[in-house]
């Protein structure tokens, strides 16, 4: 009680304790999301072995590497780890590091919670990682484990899969919370709505999908539990229920949940491109609009990733027209930040690179995107590398492209030292070409019929794949490139100004980088 | 607003031990399941489970004990406050729509599974995966009835089902007059109205077993009846284990009533399990229109 007391009495804010228990018990919004953010890094590594492993066994045609079994189990594992273990703890990470810096305030709204928000992760994904050792090996159902595929014909290592899942969503809900709860409460006087940064308020409306709809996964991995151990039949017709419910349920989930992927995205792109245009950003309020409609939208059109289950004509029809309806919002984001750079004083560092790309590249993706939302069409693109060639463009040059436009952005920040340019832009270049090499070819053999999730294919789709699967190791091993940076920037390097940026704003520019433990003790004041 | 209206916790030590606790929990209950599908045994997999659960529930009392305590000390600011109260509410927004996701498959299923399964519309053609298959509800014929025996008959809504929800609802009135006596610190009315809530909780978790029981050895309703019994037993089963939990956390306030704590003004420990109270009511009346009555 003594140490309670002494907190109480004077308000004392005690640095960072020594070792190990340092990151076991922090409370502290700095450290949390450094480990949110190295667990993120540890995990893009783990997704991308897998994803080099599959693109090693397409390198050609015929069975090489790996069995029909085992190369399930790499699509259904990759899927996983990159949605739940690389992309959302990353953008948490970026959350606890910026949020309370840019509302001005000391710390998260709730911190203890926040250290278990993160503490939930390593063992949730050890245990989604052990499920590859068991008898029968892991999920193999594909990441979006339709039923019955995850039900009746599921490995046993699936209930393990059930309670990893709901791990994370405990996780992801305890983390939502706290975001929402610091954005109403924490911001620092004078700080209205209408002036928080607009990752702020992406972030904002990100924590409300994720409250809305991880508690939905937990409930369709629920009813997969009872189907498969307490004889329920949810989604066996025998019983009265339907499989097609399975599917249902998940995109109710799944469709914001990949907004919960794109919309921080949209936020630090918005940040960025602003600085080093040295323009304000573009139609700040329209901004705040458009990503409030995408979120609204997304709860309304999650059945366009099901046009050939069979669902009535009407059913077809409505959620086409709503998904087309989202690229009237995304349209304006892209033209502002368009708008933001035209005629600035634009200068390339390597997080302007990693944002300009974003907005090219994820356009690609958005374009390709209304391509399979219309519905007759879908009939010809559903399930074939087409797919996986839009949703890679949204999310590796989209959301992964944003997280590492964010991290050089706010490295200096967070270390105090300057990273090495040159490093920089070479990993930025090579992960651009990387990118396209491997995900462009797949637009086409998609096209052309080849379907996803096969570990073997027809001759004619053969020169492509080896394309991709080239384009594959060029993108993976310039990650290296990254970490090393990374690591060589927070050992030591030229000193950072607090500003970092000639044309940086903001209330994080304020403090000193690296900023104190504690960031803001003294509500700033925003006029 | 001075400084001092920002207070951030000390290094603690609950958060990563419940994380370990609720590892076990989930590696014991996932061994456990699988060893008993496998008909395997299981016993490593229920220690497992126990220890987690042990281990968690220890946690939760330390851990709430010490934000008590904290509370109690005068800790928290006007501004600590509207932090718990935000988190309580998204919280229990969370829980809405986790019950959400049920009734949205119990509509689904109602309106568009079952009748196309029986012939019905558009994609009636379903019908010839078991030709004959007639669509009622509640479905007590099903589809496979060797593979899924459907129930004989259905509860009764109208004999302990209305019990449950006048008991229920009374139950949302007294802790809301157990909040109006703590708001002018009737300190003797908050506990009797306090423990009345109590009464009804436990009144209502016990019929609900009576009901279950029913199910079970007379009528046939069962997990592995259909799609009624599943969706019955999801929706009903869930919101007894939120009554559970809610009637626990109300022995909890009662407790701190008794020694004292909370005062007219600063009461959100109270506030927080009396909307969490009312939550699990609204949510029983849904359960009682849709499940039940319709």
């Amino acid at each position: 009680m003594s140490t309670l007391e002494q907190t109480a009495s004077t308000g004392h804010h005690h640095g960072p304790a020594k070792g190990i228990t340092r990151w076991l018990y922090t409370t502290n919004h700095k450290d949390i999301g450094t480990m949110y953010l190295i667990f993120s890094l540890v995990m893009f590594m783990v997704g991308g072995c897998m994803a080099l492993t599959i693109r090693a066994e397409l390198f050609q045609p015929g069975l090489q590497l790996i069995q029909p079994e085992f190369f399930n189990q790499m699509t259904t594992m990759h899927g996983l780890i990159m949605v739940f273990g690389a992309v959302m703890p990353a953008f948490v990470g970026l959350a606890n590091w910026m949020v309370p810096m840019m509302v001005g305030a000391p710390d998260m709204a709730l911190p203890r919670m926040n250290n278990w928000s993160f503490w939930i992760l390593p063992f949730a994904f050890s245990m989604m990682l052990m499920t590859l050792f068991m008898e029968g090996g892991g999920p193999n159902f594909g990441w979006t484990f339709y039923a019955p595929l995850s039900t009746t014909y599921a490995p046993p290592s699936v209930t393990f899969f059930i309670f990893a899942v709901h791990m994370m969503g405990i996780s992801s809900i305890m983390g939502a919370i706290n975001i929402i709860a610091t954005i109403f409460n924490l911001r620092a006087p004078g700080m209205t709505f209408m002036k928080m940064p607009l990752f702020v308020w992406t972030w904002l409306i990100t924590a409300f999908l994720l409250i809305a709809v991880m508690p939905v996964l937990a409930g369709v991995v629920t009813m997969m539990l009872m189907d498969i151990h307490f004889g329920t039949s949810f989604f066996n017709a025998a019983g009265g229920g339907d499989p097609v419910l399975f599917q249902h349920v998940f995109w109710f989930f799944g469709h914001p949940e990949v907004y919960i992927m794109i919309l921080p995205a949209f936020g630090i792109v918005s940040e960025i491109i602003p600085t080093f245009a040295r323009k304000k950003l573009f139609g700040y309020t329209s901004m705040v609009y458009a990503t409030s409609s995408i979120a609204i939208l997304s709860f309304i059109v999650w059945a366009h990733h099901m046009f050939t289950v069979g669902m009535p004509l009407i059913g077809e029809l409505f959620f086409m027209f709503t998904t087309m309806l989202i690229a009237v919002p995304t349209g304006v984001k892209v033209f502002n930040w368009i708008a933001t750079m035209f005629r600035g004083s634009m200068t390339f560092e390597t997080p302007m690179l990693f944002a300009v790309a974003f907005v090219v590249l994820f356009t690609i993706g958005g374009f390709s995107g209304l391509m399979l939302a219309i519905a007759p069409v879908d009939f010809q693109y559903h399930d074939t590398y087409f797919v996986v060639a839009h949703f890679h463009y949204v999310l590796v040059p989209g959301a992964i492209f944003s997280i590492m436009a964010a991290t050089y952005y706010w490295l200096p920040k967070w270390t105090g030292n300057m990273y090495n340019e040159s490093m920089g832009k070479l990993h930025f270049w090579l992960s651009f070409i990387g990118v396209n090499i491997t995900f462009f070819p797949m637009h086409f053999i998609g096209l052309a019929g080849m379907p996803r999730r096969i570990p073997d294919y027809a001759l004619q789709f053969a020169d492509f794949n080896m394309v991709a699967s080239v384009g594959a190791f060029l993108f993976g091993f310039a990650q290296l490139l990254f970490i090393y940076n990374i690591v060589c920037c927070a050992r030591g390097g030229k000193k950072a100004t607090d500003r970092v940026w000639e044309g940086s704003h903001g209330l994080e520019w304020t403090l000193p980088s690296p900023p104190p433990y504690h960031s803001f003790t003294q509500p700033p004041k925003v006029d | 607003m001075s400084s001092a209206t920002y207070y951030v916790p000390e290094e603690s030590r609950w958060p990563i031990l419940a994380s370990v606790a609720l590892f076990l929990m989930a590696f014991g209950a996932g061994s456990l399941l699988n060893a008993l599908s496998a008909e395997a045994g299981g016993g490593a997999g229920m220690v497992t489970l126990l220890i987690g659960a042990l281990l968690l529930g220890l946690i939760l009392v330390g851990w709430f004990g010490h934000v008590i305590k904290e509370s109690q000390a005068g800790m928290y600011s006007a501004q600590m406050d509207r932090s718990f109260r935000w988190g309580m509410g998204w919280f229990i927004f969370s829980e809405v729509m986790f019950f959400a996701a049920f009734f949205g498959a119990l509509f689904y299923v109602r309106t568009l599974a079952v009748p196309w399964l029986g012939g019905e519309g558009a994609k009636g053609a379903a019908n010839m995966l078991w030709p004959g298959f007639e669509a009622t509800w509640p479905l007590l014929q099903t589809p496979d009835m060797e593979l899924f025996p459907g129930p004989q008959a259905i509860i009764d809504p109208w004999h302990v089902p209305l019990l449950n929800t006048v008991l229920l609802v009374t139950s949302s009135v007294t802790v809301t007059f157990a909040h109006k006596a703590l708001k002018r610190d009737n300190r003797g009315a908050i506990k009797l109205w306090l423990l009345a809530t109590i009464l009804l909780g436990i009144v209502f978790v016990y019929f609900q077993g009576l009901e279950y029981a029913e199910a079970y050895n007379e009528l046939g309703l069962t997990l592995q009846a259909g799609i009624y019994g599943a969706t019955f037993f999801i929706l009903t089963g869930f919101h007894g284990v939120h009554v559970t939990l809610g009637t626990f956390m109300l022995i909890i306030i009662w407790l701190r009533i008794l020694k004292g704590h909370f005062d007219s003004e600063k009461h959100f420990g109270f506030e927080a399990v009396a909307w969490y109270w009312h939550f699990v009511d609204v949510v029983w009346i849904g359960l009682f229109l849709f499940v039940y009555v319709f």
